[in-house]
């Protein structure tokens, strides 16, 4: 078990490697000099060269990435070309909006596909079985953007129950706050559910045909017991490991829901980042990200060799 | 964009081993048996046969403007209205099928065809090869998947093959991990280390027992990625960057509506709705695929 | 702030003999439709940054409401000859930190536009050679030939003083937080979030400005953008589309305000820019006459923008005062643009790839056009790009025909010399016309209207019959108000002026 998660904690470092790398490269390849769009809408030539000169832009590429990767391992993610903050702050301000956003949205999730995971897999093969897979299917193949759309349609323009858009945090007014992430959070929310629902009637169902659950039974326990007590609680385990990994994917899939919803968080960040060619500001929230990401991982891998048996021995 | 990975443990194994009946036959018939997977594929038939017959379908032509028809409501001459250039909306989403499924199937090829021989690679090769494309896997899946369809997508130019080939390359280290996965699994089958201890050189090995062997998890990845490779489709004609004006794809009929929605809702509400349905039955024929070639994950 | 002791209380109940206190003003929140660039006035480009600047960082000019310019941290100007500009700035005025507003801080922030790294004011004061103290409180221009338009820099960004104490101790970082002379001050910004000002006590205009705070926040989607106006969370939507327009107007709780721009859009030809060799597009003139011919200028702002922009084919829009109306409007004529074809004698269907801006509206203007032409033999290709690729591509020339829009600037001059001057950086035509040049030096080199007008007259009519650009609207704004916000007199440059903007009581 050290082992593996030694291997697994050793892979870390190159693979963000790998990301810085390919971040960099990938930005190169894009179409559009960054100074044409930062020296505004004269371009004097002058400028541009200036500018050039300044972001380092007429440097060898090899060198400009070092030179950020240089400054990024003592903790400096350099500053964004089209604000000019630097893009540490950008990212302490906007990380916490993001992660709030996904958190919510994990636990609407859960709410939603824990319960249907339940009811399907202690009413298998029946009508509630099919028609909880069924929503469960529904929300993964809806398009988060135009989920979006229809819920500020409705909910927000035609009953005018919530603000559109816009943010609030946490700290300020907790009320508005909630009001302001609610719908977003159940568009990214709805998107995962169907994956902890399945994660949740596989981990059941085995849990069902566990001795436990049997003698559990035998002793006559009411099946409402039974089922929550018992199976759901064993079942609970891995469904959290392996939906700590959804979370991951919740920071990447807020792209264009925070877009939609204008919410300031990372998403809306690096689309705008991309379009402007700020490709500080495009570099540092994609290594965060992919941190982030490689990190959840990591700790799903940990507490799934921590809880899993099989493993454990290996 | 958030499909599901298929686990290595749903391997052909299984369904090797059980294989009194042909294996193929059984599954047909398992399939068969789920109500919800058989409409999924029906729905597909569908949308596939109205996208192959479009030009004859489609009531009207999907480019032909009309500047006394803009924005028109749905009634019985256009049954899904028309939009902002008064072109019909019915013709566009028959047309736009086309864009949306060539984009969901051609993208997955490519993601399949790249990704399967690298997996297979890795599972085979073993030791630092594997090493090195389990990192390169990693550092993809890690990066935020619709940031490298976007920047892929600028760098190719706008089109919607260029579209296509981006959600390829991003679609592609699902595969190449699910194809390592099966082939680590069958590679410590017993057929295949008698094949090896016959003297059998590797990629003779490789093509013609492990192939076969991650073929059903690969077409149960592919069938699922089809459906997050519409909707990745969708998400970049969106943002502008896919099929080009004026001709129709879902994505970009979703991108012009997003200025009309209070006026002109049917402009978001149908396309969105064909992308759901699509998206839906290949999530439904997924599944059932799943369950059909694995009867352990029931 | 909500927590109130005792004490407090008790002097909040005094009776103040003081007039109306900060704190007692309304706020006001505004929203845009985009995330400003950088705060600092040298090296900001975005509109939205000017907007939010605008308040805060007052230029030595301004335009009012007829687009003539007014004396704002000056207080009177003359010109000594055609090359030499007189200012005379207004007594007793600091910066926000208490930096007197005199002659030299001027000269330092006009020399500050023209050398700062990435300054993007550097082409607007192009033809300033020197800045001279003459007192205190007088300062003199001089520039390199007669150039009249020069004044008219002063009243947009190149004219905006920043504080030199501020300047000096932030230095580059000096974006982050803004220190010049204006009513608000700057508070806080939020990338992507929200811009905060804060009033100024004792501002020598400060009586003028009747709110406490304005937030502005940047909402991309106009649809949400609207929605918020009309929820009450926003006072003023900067950015209502055209299509959105009936909206407001029918909306008992807003007010709409519909008001020509300064700029245009147009088609940009690629006559040989970058040294690149143009097709017959950009060779052969009768084949853009068929062109222009071919599309109907009225359809297409009907069509897409509801008929809020102006159709119009020349680059001044109709209000502003260098517009001739005496110049004919181009109408649509298929048959003598199919005869101009066949003089051509071009193969049909002739290609025409056009380079377009993957927003909504450009993309849906660009379908418009490809249908109409389509009537005359053009074939239109249209390849949609984002706007920084398509900058790229019309920077190296490699482009045959691109749709996008000059902001404008209040003079004639800045709507002509930036494009289609022979060498300037964004001359994306690529266009070199000895005549033309001639003609638009001649244009600045007095300040009689009357002389100037003539010109210009000769310059619209030249670029009528070449059509190195070929103009198709001019844009208009649309703001989305609250009916309590009373006092607005909108200004064709689309700044949101507060003076005298308050709340209905």
């Amino acid at each position: 078990m050290r082992g593996h998660l030694g291997v697994r904690f050793a892979q870390v470092i190159p693979t963000l490697l790998l990301v810085s790398i390919m971040v960099f490269c990938l930005q190169q390849l894009m179409p559009g000099d960054p100074a044409l769009v930062l020296a505004g809408e004269e371009r004097d030539p002058e400028v541009l060269e200036q500018i050039r000169r300044e972001l380092k832009l007429d440097q060898p590429l090899v060198f400009q990435y070092f030179y950020w990767i240089g400054n990024v391992l003592q903790g400096d993610l350099g500053f964004s070309w089209r604000i000019r903050q630097p893009v540490t702050e950008l990212v302490a301000t906007k990380l916490p909006v993001t992660l709030q956003l996904a958190s919510m949205a994990f636990i609407i999730a859960v709410f939603i596909g824990v319960p249907m995971g339940v009811l399907s897999a202690v009413k298998k093969n029946t009508f509630w079985d099919y028609l909880a897979n069924g929503i469960g299917l529904a929300g993964l193949s809806t398009p988060n953007f135009w989920l979006g759309i229809m819920l500020i349609l409705l909910v927000s323009v035609h009953l005018g129950w919530l603000p559109p858009s816009g943010y609030v945090p946490l700290t300020e007014d907790w009320r508005q706050s909630l009001a302001t992430t609610i719908m977003p959070a159940f568009v990214l929310g709805n998107a995962i559910s169907a994956v902890l629902m399945r994660h949740t009637r596989s981990a059941m169902l085995t849990a069902l045909q566990q001795d436990y659950v049997r003698t559990a039974r035998a002793k006559g326990l009411s099946e409402h017991l039974v089922v929550i007590k018992h199976a759901l609680r064993n079942a609970l385990v891995p469904v959290v490991t392996l939906g700590a990994l959804e979370l991951g994917t919740l920071l990447s899939g807020a792209v264009l829901t925070e877009q939609v919803f204008s919410i300031p968080g990372f998403g809306k960040m690096i689309v705008d980042a991309v379009f402007n060619r700020d490709y500080p500001v495009v570099q540092g929230v994609v290594l965060v990200t992919a941190t982030v990401y490689v990190m959840l991982n990591l700790v799903a891998d940990v507490l799934y060799v921590m809880i899993n048996p099989r493993l454990r021995g290996a | 964009m958030s499909a599901t990975v298929v686990t290595p443990s749903n391997s052909a194994g299984a369904v090797m081993a059980s294989a009194s009946q042909s294996p193929a036959r059984m599954a047909v018939r398992r399939f068969a048996a789920r109500p919800a997977a058989v409409a999924g594929l029906v729905v597909v038939v569908f949308f596939v046969l109205v996208a192959v017959f479009a030009p004859w379908i489609a009531p009207a032509d999907p480019v032909k403007t009309s500047w006394t028809l803009i924005r028109k409501a749905p009634s019985w001459a256009n049954w899904m209205g028309t939009d902002e250039n008064g072109r019909d909306v019915l013709s566009r989403i028959i047309w736009g099928a086309r864009a949306s499924l060539t984009a969901g199937v051609i993208s997955v090829t490519i993601a399949t065809g790249v990704g399967v021989p690298i997996g297979l690679l890795a599972g085979f090769a073993g030791g630092k090869i594997d090493m090195i494309i389990g990192r390169l896997v990693d550092a993809m899946l890690a990066s935020p998947f619709l940031i490298l369809a976007i920047a892929l997508a600028a760098f190719l130019g706008p089109s919607l093959q260029n579209a296509m080939i981006a959600i390829g390359i991003t679609a592609t280290p699902i595969f190449v991990r699910v194809a390592r996965g099966a082939t680590i699994d069958a590679a410590t089958n017993d057929y295949v280390e008698a094949a090896r201890a016959l003297g059998n050189p590797p990629w003779r090995v490789a093509v013609r027992h492990v192939l076969p062997n991650i073929i059903p998890p690969v077409m149960v990845q592919a069938t699922l990625a089809i459906a997050g490779a519409i909707i990745a489709e969708a998400s970049l004609s969106f943002l502008g960057l896919g099929q080009q004006p004026p001709a129709p794809s879902w994505g970009s009929m979703l991108n012009s509506a997003q200025r009309f929605l209070t006026q002109a809702p049917w402009l978001a509400i149908f396309p969105g709705a064909a992308i759901f349905l699509v998206v839906l039955s290949f999530n439904l024929v997924g599944d059932g695929l799943r369950d059909a070639l694995d009867p352990r994950a029931k | 702030m909500t927590y109130r002791t005792p004490l407090l209380g008790l002097l909040a109940a005094l009776p103040l003999a003081l007039p109306a206190a900060a704190q007692e003003l309304p706020q006001l929140r505004v929203a845009f439709s985009e995330d400003a660039d950088v705060m600092d006035p040298t090296t900001g480009r975005a509109y939205v940054q000017r907007v939010a600047l605008l308040n805060m960082c007052e230029s030595l000019f301004d335009y009012n409401s007829k687009m003539q310019i007014v004396p704002r941290l000056a207080l009177s100007y003359e010109w000594a000859d055609a090359q030499t500009l007189v200012v005379k700035l207004r007594p007793n005025v600091s910066f926000n930190d208490g930096t007197p507003v005199d002659a030299a801080a001027v000269k330092y922030s006009i020399e500050r536009h023209q050398t700062f790294t990435g300054s993007a004011r550097r082409g607007d004061l192009g033809s300033l050679t020197a800045v001279e103290i003459v007192d205190p409180l007088t300062v003199r221009f001089k520039l390199k030939g007669p150039d009249v338009v020069f004044l008219s820099q002063l009243g947009v960004r190149a004219g905006v003083l920043v504080s030199p104490t501020a300047s000096e101790a932030a230095g580059k970082d000096f974006g982050q937080r803004p220190v010049c002379a204006g009513p608000y001050r700057f508070l806080e910004r939020v990338a992507q979030d929200r811009i905060v000002l804060e009033k100024v006590p004792n501002y020598w205009d400060g009586a003028n400005y009747h709110f406490s705070r304005i937030t502005f926040r940047p909402i991309a989607d106009s649809t949400v953008r609207l929605a918020n106006l009309r929820a009450g969370a926003i006072d003023i939507n900067m950015s209502v589309p055209p299509t959105l327009a009936d909206e407001v107007r029918k909306d008992p709780k807003l007010k709409l305000y519909t008001f020509d721009g300064i700029g245009y859009t147009g088609l940009t030809v690629n006559m040989g820019r970058n040294n690149t060799t143009p097709g017959p597009f950009g060779t052969d003139k009768r084949i853009r006459q068929a062109f222009d011919l071919a599309i109907d200028r009225e359809a297409i702002v009907n069509v897409v923008f509801n008929g809020v922009h102006a159709a119009n084919a020349y680059p001044v829009p109709a209000t502003s005062p260098f517009f001739d109306a005496t110049l004919p409007q181009p109408k649509r004529d298929v048959a003598r643009a199919k005869a101009l074809m066949a003089a051509a004698g071009v193969k049909l269907p002739f290609v025409v790839p056009l380079t377009v801006i993957n927003n909504p509206e450009a993309v849906q203007v660009a379908e418009v056009m490809q249908s109409m032409v389509a009537e005359v033999g053009f074939e239109l290709k249209l390849n949609t790009m984002e706007f920084v690729s398509t900058l790229n591509a019309a920077d190296k020339g490699d482009y045959v025909g691109w749709t996008v829009g000059w902001t404008g600037r209040p003079d004639a001059d800045g709507n002509l010399r930036d494009l289609l001057y022979t060498g300037a950086g964004t001359n994306y035509v690529g266009y070199k016309n000895p005549e033309f040049d001639t003609l638009l030096d001649q244009a600045r080199s007095t300040a009689d209207m009357a002389v100037r007008m003539a010109t210009y007259r000769k310059i619209y009519t030249m670029l009528r019959d070449d059509l190195p650009i070929i103009y198709l609207y001019s844009p208009r704004w649309n703001f989305g108000m609250a009916t309590k916000v009373e006092g607005f007199d909108p200004v064709a440059d689309g700044m949101l002026r507060l003076g005298g903007v308050k709340f209905a009581r």
